[in-house]
């Protein structure tokens, strides 16, 4: 991956994030119960469980949204724990948004060149009169991001509205951004949620081209199973804010806790509602 | 002189024109050029990578993928050693493409992407002669390990090492071609069974594009987008001949979607495309204005009757007036000029039309909109084109004169006959339909039927054996009244029935762009083109369609009866050819019930149709739909449908 962002290098196969024992209480609430996960460099890892299980959550501590009440994230030797997301996306770690956050009225263009504001270095002043290192950043950043564009295959989208646009594609356009951070980790919350077949299986393919060609590690959150047992590496299960299981996808198919958590909650359901 | 072949051409523009540009490709973006001398370059490195291959005189490669540098220097570079190139629909399913790799016998394919080599490689235990497939874009194709599978540039980079012990090999097999020699191998879509395929020589492609260029304008300043599928044999002879021959430039857009945007950035000073271009043009043309302020679509209704009252008027032999004069000179500043421009046809000096006969309204359209369009004629099996209208005599009815060196005769049964030196060599490994269609005298059965009109201009009528007569002994020519049908936005295809029959009817399947804009105006929900075609407001509004349509037929020609398909006509089933010519026998056969209900009083039919997906996979689509009569003709003048 191009664009030298301090640290985050972190050879392939070694861990690249580790996250000890870390928890997030609202009120009486707990979202996140002492998780602790270690992702490897590289690595294709989703995080399932039921609703309300803690996922994005966790997520929002890894991407600094959360300052986690107990316990540790380590990225590429650095403690970020409840460090502020500016800095954390600096580090090398992006994000998308269950719910799609882009700006409505600006352009798949601009919205995918905000990803890379920060790589940009030029001052207000040049930037402002378009000259000199300016000139020269916005040609080098334009070229990363028409490579993807071309990757996401958004080429007769480029200058369209975001507003405009079918929500699978809206998805598709924040994973560009996302992407043009030239992250070393990339958090997906959701990618293919409300998408159909055809969108899903699109989507995939994108997320596994970008874990193959550029070898980011990728933390997947996905509640279609057919897709998270098909692309992952590793799959973690939450349940109620606990990590109960964790393990290649045949692994955790197999493992009982996980069945008794998803058919336990509909047991549950059934029994409530009865 | 020396005997021309295509390789020959390409050595000598890298010699003559080195710094010209010879083709472009969007990516990222921006156009990036290459130069004739870097063409030759990439052309040179990939032969002698197929030669480094074992690909030798006599082997062929086919192409599978839209319109990319790389696919047409594969086809060159397969020529330099003596071998043929097979173009190939990029929408093929499984098994045409068995079909056609294993009848040609092709060794080597030259795919554009990930999505064509997974097509191939899952039918590779099915293809007995392919030895090698090349990838043009290598995403997603990283950690494929099977072999016999290579990047285009690892290929040429096998190519440059082979090279070093092999000075001058190309140069020599290049100097070993003759002109005889079968550059193209091109399966005819054909309306009618199996594709067959047609041998095409250096010679009978040079000859054709040879007189193109004795017959038209065309320059090496010229500019050319290639869009369309590589197989077609229009496209062929333009982006793989004629660039060669004149040295104009090629440009492959970015990507199918950005065509429209592609064409307007580039402005192409020259442009050919099948009538289906053209009615879409047309209908985008006249959403977009029915789409905007009622100041502007008011404008644009305006001025387009005035340019087409013009058009007939002149047509008449009438001088116009200096109002009328005045009228199109505003016209120009505020309508015409900038609909061109839309279009990407401000700078073209020519289009044409051809593959299959463009509908008289939407020819006139345009010529009254100052776009010089004009018909060409030909055939796979005539190396590209036969025949083509000069500037002045640009008329819908015809298809123009024949290009120099070409005769032709009219036989008994009013089908044409043409002999040329572009008349193909004939059908692969099928001896036996060769002579059935070339005359032992060389005349090649074209299968249209037609005259020559006073002025020596070439008209055609229709297919053959497409004309039949109505019950009462009217000629009835099926296509004539489809392409009426067609001018419509409403309609996306038509097919016409009649032939022994009491009167005229038509299965029409709708725009679904169109009719569902439509729809959502009239505050319509529908869900799919199954359920818009049923509505009774869309039956209703095709009604009127037909209704005016039927106003500019002969009374015995009009259509009575029609019904809306439930799905789109698809070349995946069979019902239209990959260039989108109805397969009319087919769809007769396919939908005998419908035709029989026509002319029953039933008042409606039930139709199971067979639907082929794309991967191969068929199901079924059943619905009862409702045949419409077409009771009175419109009243002559109305508003405009779109206003």
């Amino acid at each position: 991956m191009s664009g030298d962002v301090n640290g985050g290098n972190v050879s392939p196969g070694e861990a690249q994030l580790v996250v000890t024992g870390v928890s997030k209480h609202f009120g009486g609430v707990r979202a996140v119960e002492t998780v602790t996960l270690s992702v490897r460099s590289g690595e294709l890892i989703s995080v399932i469980g039921p609703n309300g299980a803690g996922k994005t959550s966790l997520l929002n501590m890894i991407s600094g949204f959360y300052r986690p009440d107990t316990g540790a994230i380590v990225f590429a030797g650095k403690d970020i724990t409840g460090a502020r997301p500016s800095h954390i996306a600096a580090l090398g770690i992006a994000r998308t948004f269950q719910n799609i956050a882009l700006f409505a009225g600006m352009t798949v263009l601009d919205n995918i060149m905000l990803g890379r504001h920060v790589h940009m270095k030029a001052g207000v002043l040049s930037s402002f009169v378009y000259w000199g290192l300016a000139q020269k950043e916005e040609i080098a950043h334009r070229a990363r991001v028409e490579e993807l564009i071309e990757f996401l295959e958004l080429e007769d989208l480029r200058k369209q509205p975001t507003s405009g646009l079918a929500y699978g594609l809206r998805k598709r356009v924040e994973l560009a951004r996302a992407l043009a951070l030239d992250p070393k980790l990339l958090l997906l919350d959701e990618p293919m949620g409300g998408m159909n077949q055809e969108e899903k299986e699109d989507m995939a393919r994108f997320i596994l081209d970008v874990n193959q060609q550029w070898g980011t590690t990728i933390i997947l959150i996905e509640h279609d199973m057919a897709v998270v047992m098909d692309i992952s590496d590793r799959v973690a299960v939450l349940d109620r804010g606990r990590k109960i299981a964790e393990g290649s996808p045949g692994e955790v198919q197999r493992h009982p806790d996980v069945i008794t958590a998803y058919l336990g909650t509909a047991k549950a359901r059934l029994e409530a509602a009865a | 002189m020396t005997p021309w072949t295509l390789p020959r051409l390409l050595r000598r523009n890298a010699e003559q024109m080195a710094a010209r540009p010879a083709i472009r490709e969007k990516s990222h973006g921006i156009w990036q050029t290459f130069t004739w001398a870097q063409y030759w370059e990439e052309v040179g490195g990939f032969a002698l990578g197929l030669a480094a291959c074992g690909f030798r005189r006599g082997d062929k490669l086919a192409v599978i993928g839209d319109n990319r540098p790389r696919l047409y220097w594969a086809q060159l570079a397969a020529q330099c050693l003596g071998g043929t190139a097979v173009p190939m629909y990029q929408d093929s399913i499984a098994s045409e493409l068995v079909f056609v790799l294993n009848h040609a016998e092709v060794s080597v394919v030259v795919a554009e992407d990930q999505e064509q080599v997974d097509k191939i490689l899952s039918l590779r235990s099915e293809l007995p002669h392919l030895k090698l497939v090349v990838y043009d874009d290598p995403r997603g194709l990283r950690h494929y390990s099977t072999t016999g599978l290579a990047a285009f540039a690892e290929l040429q980079a096998t190519g440059r090492e082979f090279g070093i012990s092999h000075l001058g090999y190309v140069e020599a097999e290049i100097d070993k071609g003759d002109p005889d020699d079968l550059a193209l191998l091109t399966y005819t879509s054909g309306t009618t069974g199996r594709p067959k395929g047609v041998m095409l020589s250096h010679a009978n492609l040079l000859s054709s594009a040879q007189a193109f260029v004795e017959a038209e304008d065309i320059r090496a300043s010229d500019e050319l987008l290639c869009y369309l599928p590589m197989a077609w044999i229009g496209e062929s002879l333009f982006s793989l001949v004629l660039t060669l021959l004149v040295g104009f430039t090629c440009n492959c857009p970015e990507r199918p979607q950005t065509v429209q945007r592609d064409l307007r950035e580039l402005g192409p000073t020259i442009a050919i495309a099948p009538p289906r271009i053209w009615e879409n043009m047309l209908t985008q043309l006249r959403v977009r204005a029915a789409d905007s302020t009622p100041l502007k679509s008011r404008l644009f209704e305006f001025f387009r009757g005035l340019a087409e009252r013009v058009e007939t008027f002149k047509g008449d032999g009438n001088r116009l007036s200096l109002v009328k004069r005045l009228g199109l000179l505003v016209g120009e500043v505020l309508v015409y000029g900038p609909v061109r421009d839309q279009l990407g046809l401000r700078r073209a000096r020519w289009v044409y039309t051809g593959g299959a006969p463009l509908g008289p309204d939407t020819f006139k359209f345009f010529r009254s909109f100052g776009v010089n369009i004009k018909q060409v004629w030909g055939s796979t099996e005539l190396a590209g084109l036969a025949s083509l209208q000069p500037d002045a005599q640009a008329d819908p009815d015809t298809v123009g004169r024949l290009i120099p060196g070409t005769e032709v005769r009219i036989a008994e049964d009013g089908e044409v006959l043409i002999r040329s030196a572009g008349v193909f060599k004939g059908y692969y490994k099928q001896p036996e339909v060769t002579r059935e269609t070339i005359t032992e005298d060389g005349w090649f059965r074209t299968g249209d039927s037609g005259f020559i009109d006073p002025r020596g201009h070439l008209v055609i009528v229709d297919r053959a054996k497409d004309v039949g007569k109505l019950a009462d002994g009217t000629p009835f020519a099926p296509q004539f009244v489809e392409n009426k049908l067609k001018f419509s936005p409403f309609i996306a295809e038509a097919v016409a029935f009649g032939d022994q029959r009491p009167f005229v009817a038509a299965i029409v399947a709708i725009d679904l762009t169109t009719v569902g804009n439509w729809a959502e105006r009239h505050n319509l929900a529908y869900t799919s083109f199954q359920d818009l075609s049923a509505k009774r407001e869309v039956r209703g509004l095709i009604a009127e369609e037909i209704a005016e349509v039927n106003v500019s037929l002969p009374d015995a020609a009009r259509i009575r009866r029609f019904i809306l398909l439930n799905k789109e006509f698809d070349a995946d089933d069979n019902e239209i050819t990959r260039t989108r010519k109805i397969r009319r026998r087919f769809v007769a056969d396919k939908y005998a019930v419908v035709v029989e209900a026509f002319y029953r009083d039933d008042g409606e039919v039930e139709v199971t149709t067979e639907i082929t997906y794309e991967d191969g996979r068929k199901g079924t689509l059943t619905s009862t739909i409702a045949i419409e009569d077409v009771l009175k003709a419109a009243k002559p003048t109305r508003e405009p449908a779109y206003a």
